[in-house]
């Protein structure tokens, strides 16, 4: 069995022994799950470490046959390419550190530690998928898990409301972008949803224009969605804001990404009549990200929304990156993937920390904080800089990448954007952070304490160590992504017309948008 | 005559007698016993009774005929063994409740297996005649079954409704097959397909075979003739009404294929549009009526309308492919609805609401009976990695190619993409009721036997093995319509 194929396994399977450890037995069910995902998270730093660059596209992979009828063809397919390569380390690593943080669930721990595995394992087996009813299937695995955490161990009175919320917009962005994967597969004639198998049919014969119109959008808005896509996006704050650490780590960290992953790896190369259409869409409405969200996330009293506001704001530099359509903005967009999840693991982590211990999540009832707790107070600050793009960690390299990508074809977006990012983040990052760990402790919290052990601080030296690294070394990921970017980058500009057009067009229908590499 | 091929028939009408005939010598206090009886004689015919028709076999072959009004061929077999298999199902789910009903419940049984005879004979119905003797065996069963708890209003209410209304539908269907068979001379579908080509110009014969329809249409509770479901659903005793979802509706199923692609196929590719807009309003219909229902029984029932719903999807497709989807759907429907009734079954034997809200606390009360119907419901809503998904990927995996031909069906995708989202909401409600819902009155761990684990184990391992491996009943379900021959509408051939 591949290296995938059993990381993708060890979740499931941890899961499994869960489920037939009694309910009571507390302490093993902690201790299997967290040993599942630390094995987890190993493997999937292998993955990462071993893979190639310089290799073929595909690593690691495995193929099975799973259905084979006239009617439907589907194909067990994982391998990874550097994209996914570096989102199975993260997902591996932000799923260990969400195990390791819900030390604080105490009830019903076992179903809990099941559900989280399961999240977990889905996530990993959508990044790892090379056939695309199997990444839906895996992305899918997520949605229960995510209603029953918010509902039985989530916050504050609106939780009910927010996992109906979540639950629905996300099936609803399913729904539309599984449309458009059923219509992919029945327009392409490849009779396969295997995405080996479908780049080769349509390189062959490209769709026409007339499906791409219809499969592209499907795409676009169903996983733009799935991503929080102005203006499909107002269920992510309030979601995250009622959820449990792990689920919002997770969700906001990992299974997010899924969305974009997808956009990718199979909108992007697949219809080049498509992307020519709708990418000045998806760049305006990036700037809703950037900017609406931004403004939105100002204008926050509680910490939570706070974060989740600013989390859709960067996922508009994700946006950004992609409808740039460069080498150097769709890198951009990896690393922005990565660093977003570090970034959103750490600071739901650190919240929930909070949280626990002033009884709050609004800023203004906080203060002094740092005096109290200095491991996390100095977490919280690496956090909230990293989060405005200060220049050592690992969104600094991804937001300026896509704004170098996205600069000659899309210069006022990445106005807006240095604006909305730079300008609006830093001041309702900084303006959180000054309230929360400055000034006076207020008296109703004198009983708060900062992570009394290496054990409980485990999980965010591992987060805030994940930004700081790749801040640094940017190019681990780059050299790795940098294959499987250019490909996309060049199967996603409209082709060149045939010679068969007169010399003066043909010069007309060079790419629209120059590659600034 | 060729009488082996009715040997299953044969057993289970003598198994249902001998369980009526039992009742007279057992004493009053062991006739519970009889459930185990009857559910192992449905099991041992399940396993030996049917071997696979490798080709098609008639029987009750009028002089001069080429074919019957019985066929066994791939299709009828499937359906037989899913019949068996609900009926085994549902009898240790009526055992489990038994203690409801004040007298009869050797009857109870004895009467589920005449229903499940009346749904075998539906599974290879080839001619009208035969097919209106099958639903009548099973309408006037369902109306003693439905109306058995004799001291609950309800319950005599959803009998009575069940039995004007199924009496009415089954009157219009009577006429109907008496115009089709003025008008074409014959009740034998592959006569009739012969001659479709001058029928189809027939109107009394159109208006024959709209009348059948109809009656069809009543059975599975598709719009516009679904609005005994909710009451009959909510009032019955909880094991009919699982018996009237599956068992039932799947014998609507069979025969509206039946009908639809082997009798009158040209026909039914004429009137594609019709089955598109009618799976459209049916889906709708059931997703936005179920929102604001407060039981878990007349939720189902619409519950049960919506999935009609997506099984006509499968009509609207006209093709091999819809056929198949639809037979998978209604595979991974068997195991989800029943799941989801062998858990009511055994709340509701212990209380008398059947209130979303009664669940509270079930999640610490019994994580399995919890586990189980959170498994059901997400199945129904159509979530990986359970039955349902996979069902509903087929369906609308059927219906999308032809959107490009006709926009029509790009709407039905985008009514089936909104009842879906719909769904979500009210079975989702389900699942938030046995999680965090309110404050439950009482604690206290419910028992489960070793009859309900066996059947709940069965049901959760079918929907994760429809959910997981759909190859199995991809490649049992692909030769199974094989049998049918649908036309592609020769409008839409054009766009091609």
């Amino acid at each position: 069995m591949s290296l995938t194929s059993t990381l993708l396994l060890t979740p499931f399977l941890t899961a499994f022994l869960v489920l037939l450890v009694p309910g009571n037995y507390r302490f093993v069910i902690r201790s299997l799950a967290l040993l599942g995902s630390m094995v987890t998270a190993v493997m999937g730093l292998m993955v990462f470490v071993h893979f190639d660059p310089a290799g073929p596209a595909y690593q690691f992979e495995g193929l099975a046959t799973w259905v084979s009828s006239s009617v439907l063809r589907i194909n067990y397919h994982v391998g990874v390419d550097g994209i996914a390569a570096a989102m199975l380390m993260v997902t591996g690593l932000v799923g260990f550190a969400a195990v390791a943080v819900s030390w604080e669930i105490q009830e019903q721990t076992k179903l809990f530690y099941i559900l989280l595995l399961v999240m977990i394992g889905g996530a990993l087996g959508a990044f790892a998928s090379l056939d695309l009813f199997f990444f839906y299937f895996f992305n899918e695995l997520a949605l229960v898990p995510t209603f029953i955490m918010i509902g039985v161990w989530g916050v504050g009175e609106e939780r009910t409301y927010a996992a109906y919320k979540i639950t629905m917009y996300l099936t609803a962005g399913a729904m539309v972008a599984l449309a458009g994967l059923i219509a992919l597969y029945s327009a392409s004639g490849a009779n396969s949803l295997d995405l080996v198998e479908l780049q080769k049919q349509l390189a062959k014969t490209p769709l026409s224009a007339g499906a791409q119109m219809f499969i592209f959008p499907c795409l676009l808005f169903g996983f733009g969605t799935l991503v929080g896509l102005f203006p499909f996006h107002s269920w992510a704050p309030q979601g995250y804001g009622c959820a449990p650490a792990a689920t919002a780590m997770m969700h906001a960290g990992i299974l997010k990404k899924a969305g974009l992953f997808a956009l990718l790896r199979v909108a992007l190369p697949l219809m080049p009549e498509g992307v020519a259409f709708w990418m000045p869409v998806l760049a305006v409405l990036c700037v809703g990200n950037l900017l609406y969200c931004g403004f939105v996330a100002m204008r926050q009293r509680d910490l939570n929304l706070l974060i989740g506001n600013s989390s859709l704001a960067h996922m508009g530099f994700a946006f950004l990156g992609i409808a740039s359509l460069t080498v150097v903005g769709l890198t951009g967009t990896v690393l922005v993937m990565v660093s977003h999840a570090f970034l959103a693991g750490l600071s739901f982590a650190l919240s929930a920390w909070l949280r626990r211990q002033t009884g709050t999540l609004e800023i203004a009832k906080m203060g002094g904080l740092l005096k109290r707790m200095p491991f996390i107070g100095s977490v919280l600050t690496l956090c909230f800089l990293a989060g405005c793009g200060v220049p050592g960690f690992a969104n600094f390299a991804g937001e300026l990448s896509v704004m170098f990508g996205a600069w000659k074809s899309l210069p006022w977006v990445v106005v807006v954007a240095a604006w909305g990012g730079l300008i609006i983040g830093g001041v309702y990052m900084l303006r959180a952070l000054r309230t929360v760990l400055h000034g006076k402790l207020p008296e109703a919290l004198p009983a708060v304490i900062d992570a009394p052990n290496a054990w409980r601080k485990l999980p965010f030296v591992i987060l805030a160590g994940g930004l700081l690294f790749f801040g640094i070394f940017p190019n681990a990921i780059v050299r790795r992504a940098l294959p499987a970017v250019t490909r996309i980058a060049e199967m996603a500009r409209p082709a060149a017309k045939p010679a068969v057009v007169a010399p003066a067009t043909a010069a007309v229908s060079k790419p629209a948008i120059p590659a600034s590499n | 005559m060729n009488s082996s091929l009715l040997v299953v028939e044969i057993l289970v009408a003598l198994l249902g007698l001998g369980v009526l005939l039992a009742d007279l010598w057992m004493p009053a206090q062991y006739r519970r016993q009889l459930g185990w009886i009857a559910a192992a004689g449905v099991g041992i015919i399940f396993f030996v009774g049917l071997k696979d028709a490798a080709e098609v076999a008639y029987a009750f072959i009028a002089p001069g005929a080429k074919t019957g009004m019985y066929v066994q061929d791939s299709l009828a077999v499937f359906f037989k063994l899913f019949f068996l298999l609900a009926a085994l199902l549902v009898i240790l789910m009526s055992v489990e409740y038994s203690g409801k009903f004040a007298t009869g419940i050797s009857e109870y049984f004895s009467l589920t297996l005449f229903a499940l005879l009346g749904m075998l004979f539906a599974a290879s119905t080839n001619d009208f005649t035969l097919m209106f003797a099958a639903l009548e065996l099973i309408t006037i069963t369902f109306v003693v079954l439905t109306s058995f708890q004799r001291d609950r209003a309800a319950s005599i209410e959803a009998g009575v409704k069940y039995l004007i209304l199924g009496a009415t539908a089954s009157a219009f269907m009577v006429f109907g097959i008496a115009l089709v068979f003025g008008s074409a001379g014959t009740t034998n579908f592959n006569e009739i397909a012969a001659a479709q080509k001058t029928l189809a110009t027939n109107p009394i014969f159109l208006v024959g075979l709209g009348l059948v329809l109809s009656g069809l249409l009543f059975k599975i509770a598709a719009v516009p003739f679904q609005v005994w479901a909710p009451d009959v659903y909510q009032g019955s005793p909880a094991p009919s009404t699982a018996f009237l979802a599956v068992g039932s509706k799947a014998a609507g199923i069979v025969l509206l294929l039946r009908v639809l692609f082997s009798a009158v196929p040209a026909i039914t590719a004429h009137w594609h549009h019709v089955f598109a807009v009618l799976a459209g309003l049916t889906i709708l219909y059931g997703s936005l009526c179920a929102i604001p229902q407060r039981s878990i029984k007349r939720l189902m029932g619409y519950s049960s309308i919506a999935n009609a719903g997506f099984l006509l999807l499968g009509i609207a497709a006209v093709s091999k492919a819809g056929a198949a989807g639809m037979i998978y759907y209604i595979a991974g429907y068997l195991f989800t609805v029943l799941a989801a009734f062998t858990v009511l079954c055994v709340i509701l034997s212990r209380t008398e609401s059947d209130d979303i809200a009664s669940l509270a606390g079930l999640g610490r009360r019994s994580p399995i009976l919890a586990g189980a119907l959170t498994l059901s419901m997400v199945s129904l809503a159509g979530i990986p990695p359970l039955a349902g998904f996979v069902g509903k990927f087929l369906l609308l995996k059927s219906i999308i190619p032809l959107g490009a031909l006709d926009p029509l069906y790009y709407v039905l995708l985008a009514v089936a993409v909104i009842g879906v989202v719909i769904s979500i909401y009210y079975y989702f409600g389900v699942i938030r009721a046995i999680y965090w819902g309110g404050k439950p009155a009482d604690l206290s761990p419910i028992p489960t036997s070793w009859a309900v684990r066996g059947a709940l184990f069965v049901c959760v391992l079918g929907m994760l093995w429809l959910g997981i491996l759909p190859d199995h009943l991809v490649q049992i379900s692909t030769p199974a319509v094989e049998v049918l021959r649908p036309e592609f509408p020769a409008v839409l051939q054009a766009g091609r």
